[in-house]
């Protein structure tokens, strides 16, 4: 553990509920934050990056370890740190200038000093002249703007940023961010540390001195990447796409090959099967080789949109990851010059080499009337799966009816046969 | 945002339960209590002498606004109290909720005679009379208030309450600029409604009189029934001109304006949607007067208050000490109060022994009738609310003329009527019964219009267009499209009409008009009989019957609509 480190964040572990319903959304968690460095947590969406946000702030306190600010054990909210809300959290009854002031007078300071400071603010930010409007008036832009003018109000030392760019529209995301950095690196704000919580990985390539990336069931630190490019940092650089891709490597490596698929407990990625034929259709297309973050890009798709439909393919050989790209395997080929009906039957025979699928499949088989309630086989889950089994069970009946191997009748909860 | 619905908010629970049986066994003991002090009532009450005097009017309706105006104000108070300590503390919430629960669902005016003859006993009758009207009226206002604070409280975005901590705001501070402003539309709306509904309790406690026991009080709803009883049109008259005069001022000048003003709470603006307006808001917002008083006594007020809660963070540690500390006392009161309800609970089972088996039977004859009543007005309004709240719902400009016409009706409340309706009805066959269905009906009937209104507005308009395309016939239409759609809310309107409906029949079974005394079979007789012979096993037993039934009749049948509703029939 370092001496001079702003923060420190020692083995934490922070869980939701009891045992029964318990939820582990960190696990074991150790990382340092020290002056002067720009940090993002990278993750996909449930790996409790913000969670650990809440940690490192003292809204919410650690289950097991402990959160250390310049060396002292944090107790209750940390005063030195603010947070800029994804969705801005300004309060809309309150103008521009009274949600600034908000900040300063929890803290007591005067009248006369307090409207002057948020005056400064709100003109640094670029609002000059929207002091007296409410937030429903403003853009997504300008809300967040009014969002990062409060948070410098109370001059914090550890600035916490959860997705602060992504509600708003691309441009103005864009344009956002290079202001930050630009106050960030002029040092014209007192702020010792940024902490910044995305799931973009481009914005953190472009933004951080350090990538923490995290991986989800438990979340947990997978790597930590450091960003040495100099600032200001061009997207179409050699460097900056080297970075992207190692990070997207990282990121993409928590998924697992084919060989695991007849492992006991394994949950099911949550997408839909349809999305496979599109994703075939287009590394076809690509010519059976295709850059995942690109990929991502060109169908319009965030990470963590893409990476479960990417391990169903693996899932069902029809493609492999390998040094963040994306591989047709011959199957996914067959597949993609198959034609309609071919493509079900592969899609169906696939399937049931999944152990649970099959279970079900046969379990449905041997009943005289082709129909069992869930109830059974969210009993059976339940030994795998705990609390996640209906989540399972819901993403299986999924699976079931796109492959028409069985379906589901909403009305009597049974699950059957078509004939 | 979801379409308002009018009526009680239910929250998700299971069937009943163990914690219903303590809550009713409280009601129950709570109750012999009272009819354990209505042992010593006067055998006799004599009531004041009501002028049917127009000049008398002005001086009786400020005396009825009163009353309402301190209810209201305890209520309030209430509300916030309760709701804050449900939602910020999980063990309060759990004792809590499911009494709230209970109690919006129990019929309050049955409570009235029990009431009245307890404070009767301990205090100056006039007195105890008051007294009495302003619990009823509380008991009648606070529930969906406090349901609606607690609902507001507990749906903050997490977000903006993180916002609050990350920026350590005082919990003064935090309540003045988070969650006060969060729920005051939905605590403004409930207003309305816990207004509208105090006028019917006010109005039947004004009335109340049965035999020689007279609790009447010198108010708008005693003069109307005088006025009536003695054939008095020209007094009628200008009795429910008072009534309605009021009624539109108090829109016009308390609830527009502040409906007008809490538009600015609103989260998110929702298209096409009409705000709402107000001259008189408008007007004030103008005036010297108003901006300085708010500039001048307001704003330097809440600064005040900021900076007096802005305490430096040591206090804090020490109230948290002081919490952990505390856990004793509040274990001993909650033994002890456990402890008062079996008790209770044991003395109202000893005096229900003493009742005779015919007694039982005419209670369980009577409660058979009244259900019928309640069900057949449920079934006229039901009738007549469908098509007409559809055909307003689904036309926005029928809509801005029908709904404020209809809004100020509704708010006149039937108990003053019902004077004037037996003026009319009581020589019919039947008359009683005619009328006892009718006071139901009218009380009753808003809740459905208003809960079909919002739900046929609520139908998306894509929906109703698929519907045209397909050529539906009207029969078809009504069974895929409106009453699917509907269904929700016409099961939570149906829910507040058909308490209101039970609470009715406490004033319309038993009624003294023109010097004579007519009733009819029914639960609501019975119990008035009961207070008029000073039979108290019989007052215990008809009023925990009641209570009973309605409270059954909410946790099965209506409770499993709900649910139907809830999980078939919502839109998202």
């Amino acid at each position: 553990m370092s001496e001079t480190a702003l923060l420190t964040v020692d083995r934490v572990t922070k869980t939701y509920g009891r045992p029964p319903k318990l939820f582990v959304a960190v696990s074991d968690v150790t990382l340092t934050i020290e002056p002067g460095q720009f940090v993002c947590l990278l993750g996909p969406s449930g790996c409790g990056k913000s969670s650990l946000l809440r940690v490192i702030t003292g809204l919410s306190p650690a289950t097991e370890g402990r959160v250390l600010y310049r060396g002292e054990p944090l107790s209750g909210v940390n005063p030195h740190a603010t947070i800029v809300f994804q969705t801005f959290a300004l309060y809309p009854w309150l103008s521009v200038q009274e949600n600034v002031e908000v900040a300063l007078r929890a803290r007591g300071v005067p009248a006369p000093e307090r409207a002057e400071r948020a005056r400064k603010l709100i003109d640094m930010v670029g609002l000059d002249g929207f002091e007296s409007a409410y937030p429903r008036e403003l853009s997504g832009g300008m809300r967040q703007k009014v969002g990062f003018a409060r948070a410098m109000a109370v001059e914090p030392e550890l600035l916490c940023l959860d997705e602060p760019f992504s509600a708003l529209d691309v441009l103005s995301a864009e344009a956002l961010r290079g202001e930050l950095l630009e106050l960030w690196s002029s040092r014209s704000i007192p702020t010792k540390a940024i902490l910044m919580v995305t799931h973009n990985i481009e914005e953190a390539v472009l933004m951080a001195d350090r990538i923490v990336v995290m991986g989800k069931d438990p979340g947990r630190i997978l790597a930590e990447i450091p960003v040495t490019l100099r600032q200001p940092r061009q997207r179409k650089d050699t460097a900056f796409q080297g970075v992207v891709d190692a990070v997207y490597a990282a990121v993409a490596g928590k998924t697992r090959p084919e060989g695991e698929i007849r492992q006991v407990g394994r949950r099911l990625p949550r997408a839909r099967l349809n999305a496979l034929a599109g994703l075939v259709e287009k590394l076809s297309a690509e010519g059976g080789r295709a850059d995942l973050y690109r990929l991502a890009a060109e169908l319009n798709l965030e990470i963590d949109d893409l990476l479960p439909v990417v391990e169903v393919g693996e899932m069902l050989g029809m493609a492999t990851v390998s040094e963040g790209d994306l591989l047709l395997t011959a199957l996914g080929k067959a597949y993609a010059d198959a034609s309609i009906l071919a493509r079900k039957e592969l899609i169906a025979a696939r399937i049931l080499r999944i152990p649970i699928v099959l279970r079900i499949y046969e379990a449905l088989q041997q009943d005289d009337n082709r129909r069992i309630d869930r109830g059974y086989f969210l009993g059976k889950l339940r030994d795998e799966y705990g609390e996640q089994a209906e989540a399972e069970l819901e993403n299986l009946i999924q699976w079931g009816r796109q492959a028409e191997l069985f379906s589901y009748d909403q009305g009597t909860g049974e699950l059957f046969l078509e004939s | 945002m979801r379409p308002l619905r009018f009526g009680p908010a239910r929250p998700d629970r299971p069937a009943p339960g163990v914690g219903d049986l303590v809550i009713l066994a409280g009601i129950a003991a709570l109750l012999y209590a009272g009819v354990r002090l209505a042992f010593f009532a006067p055998r006799a009450i004599a009531g004041p002498e009501i002028s049917t005097a127009p000049a008398a009017l002005p001086w009786y309706a400020l005396l009825s606004i009163g009353r309402m105006s301190i209810a209201y104000a305890l209520s309030l108070g209430f509300s916030l109290a309760y709701g804050y300590a449900a939602a910020r503390n999980p063990g309060a919430r759990k004792l809590l909720m499911p009494l709230l629960d209970v109690l919006q669902s129990v019929p309050i005016l049955s409570f009235l005679p029990v009431v009245l003859l307890g404070l009767s006993a301990v205090l100056p009758q006039r007195v105890a009379a008051e007294l009495a009207a302003i619990v009823l009226i509380f008991t009648s206002q606070a529930w969906n208030l406090t349901f609606s604070f607690y609902q507001s409280l507990t749906t903050i975005p997490g977000e903006l309450k993180e916002a609050a901590a990350i920026f350590r705001l005082s919990p003064w501070m935090r309540l003045r600029v988070l969650e006060l402003p969060f729920a005051a539309i939905g605590l403004i709306w409930n207003s309305v409604m816990s207004w509208a509904g105090g006028w019917f309790f006010l109005m039947a406690s004004e009335i109340f009189k049965v035999g020689s026991h007279d609790f009447r009080l010198p108010g708008l709803g005693s003069y109307l029934q005088t006025a009536a009883s003695t054939g008095n049109v020209r007094a009628v008259v200008s009795g429910v001109l008072a009534l309605v005069t009021i009624v539109v001022v108090l829109d016009q000048l308390v609830w527009r304006p502040l409906l007008a003003w809490a538009t600015r709470f609103k989260i998110e603006t929702v298209e096409g949607e009409q705000p709402a307006t107000s001259w008189f808001r408008d007007a004030l917002d103008g005036s010297w007067v108003a901006s300085h008083v708010r500039a001048r006594v307001l704003l330097p007020l809440r600064d005040w208050a900021d900076r007096l809660s802005t305490a430096p963070p040591a206090d804090a540690a020490a109230r948290a000490g002081n919490a952990r500390s505390s856990r004793w006392p509040a274990r001993a009161a909650g033994l002890a109060v456990l402890a008062a309800v079996a008790a209770g609970a044991l003395g109202a089972v000893s005096l229900l022994a003493s009742l005779r088996l015919a007694a039982w039977g005419t209670l369980a004859a009577g409660l058979g009738a009244t259900f019928a009543r309640v069900a057949a007005s449920l079934a006229v309004a039901l009738a007549w609310t469908l098509p007409v709240g559809y055909v307003i719902g689904t036309r926005p400009r029928l809509a801005r003329v029908l709904q404020p016409l209809a809004q100020v009706l509704a708010a006149v409340p039937a108990t003053a009527l019902f004077p004037v309706i037996l003026l009319f009805m009581i020589r019919l066959p039947f008359g009683l019964n005619l009328a006892a269905v009718l006071l139901m009906l009218m009380g009753t009937q808003w809740y459905l219009l208003f809960n079909i209104i919002a739900g046929a507005s609520a139908i998306p308009r894509d929906l109703r267009d698929t519907t045209d395309l397909l050529r539906l016939g009207r029969v078809a239409r009504w069974r895929t499209l409106i009453l699917p759609s509907l269904f929700p809310f016409i099961v939570t309107g149906a829910i507040t009409a058909s308490g209101g409906a039970w609470n009715a029949s406490i004033v319309a079974e038993f009624v003294e008009f023109g010097g004579t005394t007519h009733k009819t079979l029914g639960v609501g007789s019975a119990i008035a009989s009961a207070t008029n012979d000073a039979d108290y096993a019989m007052l215990l037993a008809g009023t925990l019957a009641l209570v009973g039934t309605v409270v059954l009749i909410n946790r099965t049948f209506w409770g499993r609509l709900y649910r139907l509703a809830e999980e078939r029939f919502r839109m998202e």
